[in-house]
């Protein structure tokens, strides 16, 4: 076993784990933080993405153990503790970027971490070439594409941090 | 008057009722869920396609650090005496048992309180078998002396499987036929006879949370958590299986992370609900993304069509051999051999048709329902041959089809009338959306321009049952008990529009109750694109039920009619405080009379049709044989919209879907073995796969539908894969007759039809 601590959506958080034991488990089945999900395991969906230190990582690539000390956000961390959305998270809603839903908490990420890297103005190319890693099954993506851009502006006007709760 | 909408609940684009859970990732899923003492499960599986089993070690399993229990099917025969499930046939049983019939069956199961401890214990396991002959192609299958069952079962409650009872020898599951007026005549009368074979391969569903259920054992009996689009199907076979009655299993059901047919029947519900009885703790299976291709798969089709045609274009005659690969187990490969077989035809006026459908055992994973149900496969076949036969009498596509068509009023082959089925309007509304009539800006030089219409239809599956209860607290606010499952398609909300618009609230007012068998009715499943009549139909009676009721609690407490006094103060009056409910309730089932055994001839063969039309523009390397669809429109009939937006999501949905399967889906198999098992090799489509779309419904209404609504799910896929197809003919002049449409493919067909062929691979 091992011991890890790091801070996740601004507490910190200590665990005894297997070495074995990925990100997404950790998050998962010891923090019981279940928006995270696992699609592929692989590394190809996209459906367990994270913020750690700021960065977009699929939480099923690394181990538990290797974020000592990191700075984790999930998508649990996003919204305001009021219970107001993030605005990326209300562009979802109103633009009817979800079906199933299982994809989204990671899509939500990826759009956010997008946010932080180009900006609140992304056009359709900048959109579809960054969620490349995003697996939807459902969608047909076209609604994700206006929510991600509808998000973008959005966030622009919010107080709501681009990176939350860090 | 079912139109008139009064409220503005109906056919508004409400968001999602659960956007915000999924949104912010506190939405229920099975595969969130952890009991206190749960084992989890790992399935040791067959390792070859067909084999007698001549013996199991478990050993080494059982003796590794941490494992609880390693079980196979002799342990599940003690608490399941006949451990065979399915839908159609009783043929696929919870463990192998004395043979496997392919590869990646579940053969032995180790438990452990660490799933990393199960799959590490799992690698352990040495099974040998004596291998037997197998058969993989659906054609070889009628006639291959390789046999995939040594008997036949049918489930004994059809009455048109009674025949295959016991039957020997044979890979034939469900022979369907149909026959209408004269074909010998039609054909020796024609001017022109056509003939075509087209295939398509094995593809799967994939859904972005794979398979999982949860059994545990109760005081009463079972209950199972299980991310399953038919709760009430498990109850009732699971109670089979067990041999108690319905109400000592409990079947629960949060959101799916997609379904698409696969999440239909029993899964892994027998299996962990086995588990659950023999260790008596709870048991979670969750099988990982490339355990799905060995639990189900869309059926791989061979489809030989045969057309007799006038020298203006008219077809008046149609023979089609259908060949269904159904894999090692029948799962409803049978009912998509016939339900769905009986539109092989297309949606075509022909007044002599023979229908010849096969649904065949193989020794592959077994195959089932994805989001069309048959349909995808039997339009990539008629509507490519459609236009094979258009531009070989050197008429235009459209004009072709115009033709043709069913119309309103029309007889389809079963004899059953056209009714409220927009096949033309669908027809015309692709072809005004492509310009057809415009001229076409083709390129010179290598790369090539096209482009190709196609339209499909698809009969609901009948006859099948819903039943929906609304109830109105004392407060006046309203919750709907269904056990229709939401995996995405929207039904929480379509529901909650329909009870809103008949109790005139807001549709977010209205609380939705997921399925729990021992909370929700009945409801046959949430497959083919049957809820939003069905159960919207039910929910809308039920509602009105429960108005009908309120009424009569303001007659009965004295406060005029018309009066617009509050609810709750209704439920004050009589029971002085706030107390009290008010349940409405409904049930419905439509009309229906069955084939008849030798003609395939009825007269009400489903209660509601549904359309689909695409377009397709390509771009065709003449260098690469790469195909680029430069624009995808997508029309379908869905009746009137409850939801607008979710409406053109699903379209768009299933015609991305169905893109994946034209141009890059296909499992991939070496002598049964899949050699692409995995997300990174079986390539669904990403972001940046996808072609521009346009995605709309026809301004059309189901008379009898929930407000004139009718289902939507799977329309968007029907016509996607023969337009293209039809446009890269149109681009280059070469015919693609078997799904996927790879660049190697069109290469290929290319330099044969320059006269300088490619030497195989
Ligand atoms: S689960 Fe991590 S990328 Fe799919
Ligand atoms: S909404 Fe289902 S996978 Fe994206």
């Amino acid at each position: 076993m091992a011991a890890v601590a790091m801070t996740v959506n601004g507490k910190a958080v200590t665990g005894d784990v297997d070495p074995r034991t990925l990100l997404v488990q950790f998050v998962r089945e010891h923090l019981r933080l279940t928006g995270t999900h696992v699609g592929c395991d692989t590394s190809q969906c996209g459906a367990c993405l994270v913020h750690v230190d700021g960065k977009a990582i699929k939480s099923c690539t690394v181990f538990a153990w290797q974020l000592e000390g990191a700075n984790v956000t999930t998508i649990e961390g996003i919204a305001d503790p009021s219970g107001k959305l993030h605005p990326m998270q209300e562009a979802f809603r109103d633009n009817h970027g979800l079906q199933c839903g299982y994809c989204t908490p990671g899509m939500i990420m990826s759009a956010i971490d997008m946010v932080n890297r180009k900006g609140n103005d992304l056009d359709d190319h900048t959109i579809r070439q960054e969620l490349d890693g995003n697996i939807c099954r459902c969608t047909g993506y076209h609604n994700i594409v206006k929510a991600v851009a509808a998000g973008a502006k959005a966030m622009k006007g919010s107080s709501a941090p681009a990176q939350a709760a860090e | 008057m079912n139109k008139i909408m009064r409220h503005g609940q109906v056919g508004r684009s409400a968001p999602r009722l659960e956007a915000r859970e999924k949104a912010t990732g506190r939405a229920e899923y099975v595969h969130n869920l952890r009991l206190p003492g749960m084992l989890y499960g790992k399935i040791f599986r067959s390792t070859i396609p067909h084999g007698r089993i001549r013996s199991i070690d478990v050993s080494a399993a059982a003796a590794h650090p941490g494992v609880y229990r390693v079980i196979t099917a002799a342990d599940v025969a003690k608490v399941v005496p006949n451990p065979y499930y399915g839908p159609a046939f009783h043929d696929q049983p919870i463990l192998a048992i004395d043979k496997v019939h392919h590869v990646g069956e579940p053969v032995a199961v180790v438990l452990a309180t660490d799933p990393h401890v199960a799959e590490e214990a799992a690698a352990l396991i040495v099974a040998q078998y004596d291998e037997l002959p197998a058969v993989y192609d659906e054609v070889e299958a009628m006639t291959s002396k390789a046999v995939v069952h040594d008997v036949l079962k049918p489930a004994g409650t059809f009455p048109d499987l009674k025949h295959l009872q016991g039957k020997t020898d044979t890979n034939v599951a469900l022979d369907f036929h149909l026959r209408r007026g004269d074909v010998a005549k039609a054909f020796a009368e024609a001017d022109h006879v056509f003939e075509h074979t087209f295939r398509t391969k094995a593809v799967l569903h994939l859904p972005l949370e794979p398979f999982v259920s949860v059994a545990e054992t109760t005081g009463s009996g079972l209950t199972i958590h299980t991310a399953s689009q038919s709760p009430s199907f498990v109850r009732i076979e699971i109670a089979r299986l067990l041999g108690w009655p319905e109400n000592r299993v409990r079947v629960k059901v949060p959101y799916l992370g997609g379904g698409f047919g696969a999440k239909l029947y029993i899964k892994l519900e027998a299996l962990v609900a086995a588990l659950a009885l023999i260790v008596n703790r709870p048991v979670k299976i969750a099988l990982t993304m490339e355990e799905q291709f060995f639990t189900l798969t869309k059926h791989a089709s061979t489809f030989r069509i045969k057309s007799a045609v006038s020298k203006d274009g008219k077809i008046t005659g149609r023979e089609c051999e259908v060949w269904w690969n159904g894999g090692a187990y029948a799962d409803i490969g049978p009912r998509i051999t016939q339900k769905s077989g009986f539109t092989a035809p297309g949606p075509y006026d022909i007044d002599n048709v023979t229908i010849d459908s096969y649904s065949l055992y193989t020794n592959l994973t077994p195959a089932g329902a994805l989001r069309g149900f048959g349909i995808p496969q039997l339009v990539w076949a008629y509507e490519s041959h459609a236009d094979m036969i258009a531009r070989a009498l050197k008429l235009d596509p459209l004009a072709f089809r115009r033709k043709n068509i069913l119309r309103e009023g029309n007889a389809q082959a079963t004899g059953t009338i056209m009714r409220d089925a927009a096949i033309e309007a669908v027809l015309e509304q692709v072809s005004a959306r492509m310009d057809w009539e415009k001229p076409f800006a083709r390129s010179s030089g290598s790369v090539k321009r096209g482009r190709g219409i196609a339209i499909g239809f698809k009969a609901s599956i009948s006859p099948t049952t819903s039943v929906a209860i609304v109830n109105v607290a004392a407060d006046g606010s309203a919750t709907l008990y269904c056990s229709t499952v939401d995996m995405g398609q929207g039904s929480d909300t379509a529901n909650a529009q329909i009870v809103a618009e008949v109790l005139s609230i807001e549709a977010e007012a209205v609380r939705i109750v997921h399925p729990d068998t021992d909370v929700t009715p009945y409801d046959m499943a949430t497959l083919g694109s049957r809820s939003l009549y069905h159960m919207g139909n039910a929910v809308r009676l039920a509602a009105q039920d429960a108005k009908a009721k309120l009424a009569d609690l303001a007659r009965e407490v004295g406060v005029p009619e018309g009066s617009n006094i509050p609810i709750a103060e209704l439920f004050v009056k009589k029971y002085k405080m706030q107390a009290g409910n008010i349940i409405g309730t409904a049930s419905y089932i439509p009309s229906y009379v069955p084939p008849e055994a030798e003609t395939g001839q009825t007269p009400n063969a489903t209660p509601f049709w549904m359309v689909g039309g695409a377009g397709a523009e390509v771009e065709v390397d003449t260098e690469t044989g790469h195909v680029r669809v430069t624009r995808l429109v997508n029309v379908g009939d869905v009746g009137t919209l409850i939801n607008p937006r979710i409406v053109a999501t699903q379209l768009s949905g299933a015609a991305v879907m169905q893109y994946g399967f034209t141009m890059q889906e296909q499992i991939e198999t070496d002598g049964g073995q899949i050699t692409n098992a995995s997300f990174a090799d079986y390539k669904i489509p990403s972001i940046l796969d996808i072609p521009p779309m346009e995605s709309e419904a026809v301004d059309a209404e189901q008379h009898d539908g929930p407000f004139g609504a009718k289902g939507v799910g799977e329309s968007g896929t029907f016509a996607v894969s023969p337009a293209i197809a039809n446009a890269i003919d149109d681009a280059v002049g070469v015919r693609i007759s078997e799904l996927p449409i790879t660049p190697e493919a069109v290469y290929r067909a290319i330099r044969a039809r320059n006269g300088d062929p490619l030497e195989d691979a």
